[in-house]
């Protein structure tokens, strides 16, 4: 049996709308669901008051510092990381298997879960290098864990900046690293902030690689070697241990919105980029 | 004898032999013209001068290429200095994306130029040799990407005088220009032969006959004749020569 072409178009196209709506409706949803329980207990004091009572009471002042600190400690690390490995593979070594193999490393090292992550992090930094738990192993956690997008959008970066302005910084007698100094990072810096920013939303958001590297402290961190709890963190313990549902929710909504308004940013950042390059 | 000496310079992409024994003098002061069909190494032999070669992967060079008494090719050659005294005008005018002032002053930032006063001084100069500065100097802030073609092109020759090179190399410097802006562009060799020795390779043969001094003639990676600009286009040697001046060929 033949269908109809004009039928079939017009079924596919109702298919395909219904999905999207089904995409879409779902993330409002969990949006929607999750600010719905949470704004409620958000308030000025729950942002600036630190936790009471194991959670049960105050605000999430200490872990919004936690997470700020655990996040800029990891993007520190990372970024001089990735965009030098991003330099190095771009612009230092000819394509050959060797970069191919280094390529593919920093693929499988963004496909391996959070969780082996956190685990990794606890058994080198917590135990054998005796970080304990702290701000300081949590950061470096999480900076390999981010290590792979910043270097690939470095690299995509790096590589859209048209390759007649190296020739032309050669030929005026620039060295390879006057070229990348003055010519390759300054285009591309719009691109690897994108990508810094996205890793900034993967760290803030992360759990299972923070919990077991930085701990759950619930005072505002004093140095490099103390323990600190994420808003994450903070959530997970809250609803897990049935701490406060109401104070859990509070922590989600506050988590969804910044989460939100970073990859806002991201996008806006992105679109800037394109228009530079188009 | 010449600025350039070239001998028996034989240059390899992998196992592909771009140029077979090239051995030519290049003069002083002078505008040197290499035609040739395309693929016929004339570009290839223009950027191993500054050995602007070596950023493509898996080339090989043999024999010699003599610039003010050095070998370029030897060990260890400061290749920094060599591009400084040879300079290179692109097929594309490709300043970069920043304002007149920076794409001007760039090379002399890069080879440690610090002092506001003097960059100014050397700016007004390179400006001014590519008659640039009267249409410029209220915009010296403006993104160079929204000059017209022609004054792109004379901003890229401004921001290579502003190094002081001795020779200029030209690959195909005017064949994203108009008709006109080729005329100016072509004035302006005449005008900068006084000060660099240049060294152009085109693919329209009326601005050779039109702007050089001497042409040499490339076919398959083998120079086939060279000699003063009005003898190879009235009377060449070589019967491959006069067919393509004919227009028999290519």
């Amino acid at each position: 049996m033949r269908v109809d072409p004009r039928v079939e178009q017009r079924v596919v196209g109702a298919l395909l709308w219904s999905m999207t709506v089904v995409t879409v409706a779902v993330l409002v949803f969990i949006i929607a669901f999750v600010l719905k329980k949470g704004l409620p207990a958000v308030d000025w004091g729950f942002l600036v008051e630190n936790p009471v009572d194991m959670g049960k009471g105050g605000g999430i002042f200490s872990t919004i510092i936690g997470t700020i600190v655990l996040t800029a400690g990891a993007i520190l690390v990372a970024t001089p990381l990735g965009v030098g490995t991003a330099i190095f593979l771009t612009e230092y070594t000819w394509e050959g298997p060797v970069t191919r193999i280094i390529r593919f490393g920093a693929e499988c090292l963004a496909g391996i879960p959070s969780i082996i992550f956190g685990l990794f992090g606890f058994i080198l930094f917590v135990t054998k290098l005796k970080f304990g738990w702290s701000i300081l192993s949590g950061s470096l956690t999480l900076a390999f864990m981010i290590l792979p997008t910043i270097i690939r959008t470095s690299e995509e970066a790096i590589k859209s900046v048209p390759p007649g302005f190296r020739t032309v910084s050669f030929s005026l007698g620039s060295t390879k690293w006057q070229m990348v100094t003055r010519v390759v990072l300054p285009s591309a810096l719009p691109g690897i902030v994108t990508g810094i920013v996205l890793s900034v939303g993967r760290s803030i958001g992360e759990t299972a690689a923070v919990i077991f590297t930085a701990g759950s402290a619930l005072r505002i961190p004093a140095s490099l070697f103390s323990s600190s709890r994420t808003m994450s963190v903070h959530f997970y313990i809250l609803a897990r241990e049935g701490i406060s549902m109401t104070n859990a929710y509070g922590t989600a909504a506050v988590l969804i919105v910044a989460i939100l308004g970073i990859n806002i940013l991201t996008y806006y950042l992105m679109h800037r980029f394109i228009r530079k390059y188009s | 004898m010449g600025i350039i000496e070239v001998r028996d310079l034989c240059f390899y992409y992998g196992s592909f032999q771009a140029l077979d024994r090239i051995g030519l003098d290049i003069e002083k002061n002078r505008i040197t013209a290499l035609i040739g069909p395309s693929g016929c190494g004339k570009t290839t032999f223009l950027r191993s001068l500054n050995r602007m070669t070596d950023m493509i992967e898996n080339v090989r060079v043999t024999g010699r290429v003599i610039i003010d008494g050095e070998d370029i090719y030897r060990p260890g050659a400061d290749l920094l200095a060599l591009r400084k005294k040879v300079g290179m005008v692109f097929q594309r005018p490709n300043p970069f994306p920043l304002s007149v002032y920076d794409n001007v002053v760039y090379g002399l930032r890069v080879h440690g130029l610090r002092d506001k006063r003097r960059l100014e001084e050397k700016l007004v100069r390179s400006l001014e040799s590519v008659h640039l500065w009267e249409e410029l100097k209220d915009r010296l802030d403006a993104n160079a990407l929204t000059l017209s073609g022609e004054q792109q092109q004379r901003l890229c020759i401004a921001r290579l005088v502003a190094v002081e090179p001795e020779i200029v190399l030209m690959d195909e410097p005017c064949s994203a220009l108009d008709l006109a802006a080729t005329a100016n562009i072509e004035d302006l060799m005449a005008e900068l032969k006084k000060r660099y020795t240049i060294v152009i390779v085109t693919h329209n043969m009326q601005q050779a006959a039109r702007v050089s001094d001497f042409t040499g003639y490339f076919l398959l990676g083998e120079l086939v004749e060279i000699g003063a600009t009005h003898q190879i286009f009235t009377t060449p040697r070589d019967p491959r020569t006069e067919d393509y001046i004919t227009g028999r060929f290519g």
